[in-house]
């Protein structure tokens, strides 16, 4: 076991279920000889070749359309958008077609493919290589969406995600690609989909978080708890379908919630997180339920100083753990 | 430098006998049954429906130029005549219609024509237009990957050429010789918005050369001239010659769909002239003439395919209704 940064973990997935099957194969922009724009195809294009490791056109909406129509032939396709930023153009054959084919044909086919793509603010991309697009696509019924938050996971959840025999949008926090490392067991395991996990145990608090935001939720916990706080922390790692189990056996231990989401805050996934634990552990509850995230405006923005106002940090997150712990 | 109207002036048939009775025979069960659908619509049995009439020349030309069964057919909402003639039955068309739960296309979820035939190598319909050809070259694309032999067929109308997921998957086609053959069925109007205010070229099959495929224009009223077209796509496609955009220039005998008045945007002259489109009475008359069929033999062929709509219809209006908690599910595949 050696430590490894989430997009080597990513890389190590990829590698290895390249290796294992051949129905898979990757496409999108730069992802040939070039390694994809952040390396995360590095290296695949020479081992398997033009025809496992395609670099598409320049065009969305066609990277999922002909990975739809791969999967529907027997393939399991792994499709990259460069940045989440430009999968809009995608959203149809993601919405209409890839979320919705397995019930539209009254389950007689399926659509197993990846999308991933690298999403999220902290890396002076603007508006436009900045954004975190979760909440639109956990909305739709019929496509999983998935975010690690480590690189044992970002490998185990990404091996799950092309086994899977469905779309699964796979989001990888590009700002965590070299900053998070960890310990990644050498070869096959894989982590399932669905299923949340506590990854700190406290009694006064629970934190609820996915991607970066766990990253810095673990350093905010870490610092709190010098002044006696003590933080559950649960990190998602799937938004679709959600593991409620998890989420609400955390919350009737601690009575306290906080959501943590650099996404803007309006009618982001902290919201669905909040109606859940009031629908169905109200009783439970000590404390208003808090949401931490990005403000409503239409971006990162560009410049240093815009874009730390903008962004959750650990400090930010620490400052919101003790008021809620105060409550 | 607009293309003429096409008009009906048929070539003489060069196939076998056997096969040009199946194709008419093809044609005229999908007209009986279309024809059946407005009268239920109109009776107010049916929420909607959208028909082909005028389409079937075309439809049927291509379809018999597949290897049925074994080819592969991502259609659009206006070919009842192509997934007939790949195996669906007047019963199964008639159970999505009235949207019940032996509908083989979805069970009752999608509205009727949004077809789905997975015996028959047919994949599923949607509405928003054109998703279906940027994944018929995923299809393709697979299939190269795999090393089978199967050619993916699709289609669209001329309207939904000015999407950009038209152009995104020829571009793809192109470049990577896809086994694929894209049927546009030009029936020179979008709901209301003629071919002119589409495009500002003559044929859409002017677009190839940009792409780096095979561009041709036929007369899809004419079934021998657009089989004829279609075998030779299909040919070059399965033996690694690549896609054809296939144009059947067509006529819409219909309003676009039964919510749809097309006296809001068609002149009386330009309806009238339309009957003069219509694919069937001179298929009829040339076959006759040319000793294909005798006028009895005609006559039993529609009379064949009116009572099994007729039968379909009895069926499909008694069949059960889906349970609610189809409607519910499941979301995901295990």
């Amino acid at each position: 076991m050696a430590e490894k940064t989430l997009i080597e973990g990513i890389r190590e997935a990829l590698d290895e279920e390249l290796e294992r099957d051949p129905t898979v194969f990757i496409t999108g922009e730069d992802v040939g000889p070039r390694g994809g724009v952040f390396r995360a195809t590095m290296g695949l294009f020479k081992k398997y070749g033009p025809s496992r490791i395609i670099d598409s056109p320049l065009a969305e909406s066609s990277i999922v359309a002909i990975g739809v129509g791969a999967a529907m032939n027997g393939m399991r396709p792994v499709c990259e958008i460069q940045f989440a930023d430009f999968i809009h153009p995608a959203y149809n054959q993601i919405v209409n077609e890839a979320a919705r084919m397995y019930y539209r044909t009254g389950g007689a086919t399926t659509v197993p493919m990846v999308i991933r793509t690298p999403y999220g603010g902290g890396i002076g991309g603007g508006l436009y290589h900045s954004q975190s697009i979760e909440a639109t696509f956990a909305h739709v019924p019929g496509l999983k969406v998935v975010v690690p938050s480590s690189p044992h996971d970002a490998k185990g959840l990404l091996k799950s995600a092309i086994r899977d025999n469905n779309p699964v949008l796979f989001l990888e926090p590009k700002k965590g690609y070299r900053l998070i490392k960890g310990e990644v067991p050498d070869g096959e395991y894989t982590v399932p989909l669905g299923a949340a996990k506590v990854t700190r145990e406290g009694a006064d608090i629970t934190v609820y978080a996915y991607g970066i935001m766990h990253f810095y939720c673990r350093q905010a916990a870490d610092e709190v708890a010098k002044e006696g706080i003590g933080v559950e922390l649960v990190d998602l790692r799937t938004l679709n379908p959600l593991d409620k189990e998890t989420v609400l056996r955390s919350f009737k231990k601690t009575g306290k919630a906080l959501i943590v989401y650099e996404d803007n805050r309006f009618l982001g996934y902290g919201a669905e997180i909040a109606a859940i634990l009031s629908d169905e552990a109200f009783h439970y509850m000590d404390a208003p339920i808090m949401r931490l995230a990005g403000p409503d405006v239409p971006g990162v923005p560009y410049s240093h100083k815009l874009q730390d106002w903008f962004m959750p940090n650990p400090q930010k997150i620490a400052g919101a753990m003790r008021k809620l712990a105060a409550y | 430098m607009a293309v003429a109207t096409p008009q009906v002036d048929i070539h003489t048939p060069s196939l076998p006998k056997d096969m040009l009775v199946e194709m008419v025979t093809a044609m005229v069960r999908a007209r009986k049954l279309d024809e059946r659908c407005w009268l239920l619509h109109r009776q107010g049995r049916i929420a909607f429906h959208i028909s082909g009439m005028g389409h079937e020349a075309a439809q049927i030309g291509v379809a018999f130029a597949m290897r049925r069964g074994h080819d592969m057919l991502y259609p659009y909402y206006r070919d009842l005549s192509l997934v007939m003639a790949l195996g669906m039955t007047p019963r199964d068309i008639l159970l999505g219609v009235f949207g019940r739960a032996g509908d083989p296309s979805s069970g009752g979820r999608q509205m009727p024509a949004h077809y789905y035939y997975k015996p028959g190598n047919v994949f599923s319909v949607s509405s928003p237009v054109t998703t279906q050809v940027p994944q018929a070259a995923g299809i393709a694309l697979a299939e190269k990957l795999k090393g089978g032999d199967r050619v993916v067929v699709t289609s669209l109308g001329e309207g939904s050429t000015s999407q950009g997921d038209f152009h995104e998957a020829l571009c793809w086609a192109g470049v990577h010789k896809l086994p694929l053959v894209v049927v546009v069925e030009n029936n020179e109007y979008a709901i209301s918005v003629p071919m002119h205010m589409q495009m500002a070229v003559a044929r859409v099959s002017d677009r190839a050369a940009a792409y780096g495929v095979r561009g041709v224009t036929v007369n899809g009223l004419d079934l021998f001239e657009t089989h004829a077209a279609a075998k030779e796509a299909i040919d070059i496609a399965r033996s690694g010659g690549g896609t054809t955009l296939l144009e059947a220039r067509v006529a819409r005998l219909t309003p676009h769909s039964s919510d749809d008045d097309d006296t809001t945007y068609r002149t009386p002259e330009d309806k009238a002239a339309l009957k003069m489109q219509d694919p069937l009475p001179p298929l009829r008359e040339k076959l006759i003439e040319t000793g294909v069929l005798t006028e009895k033999q005609a006559k039993e062929i529609e009379e064949r395919a009116l009572a099994e709509v007729d039968e379909a219809q009895r069926f499909a209006e008694s069949a059960p209704f889906p349970e609610e908690a189809w409607g519910a599910g499941p979301v995901f595949a295990d």
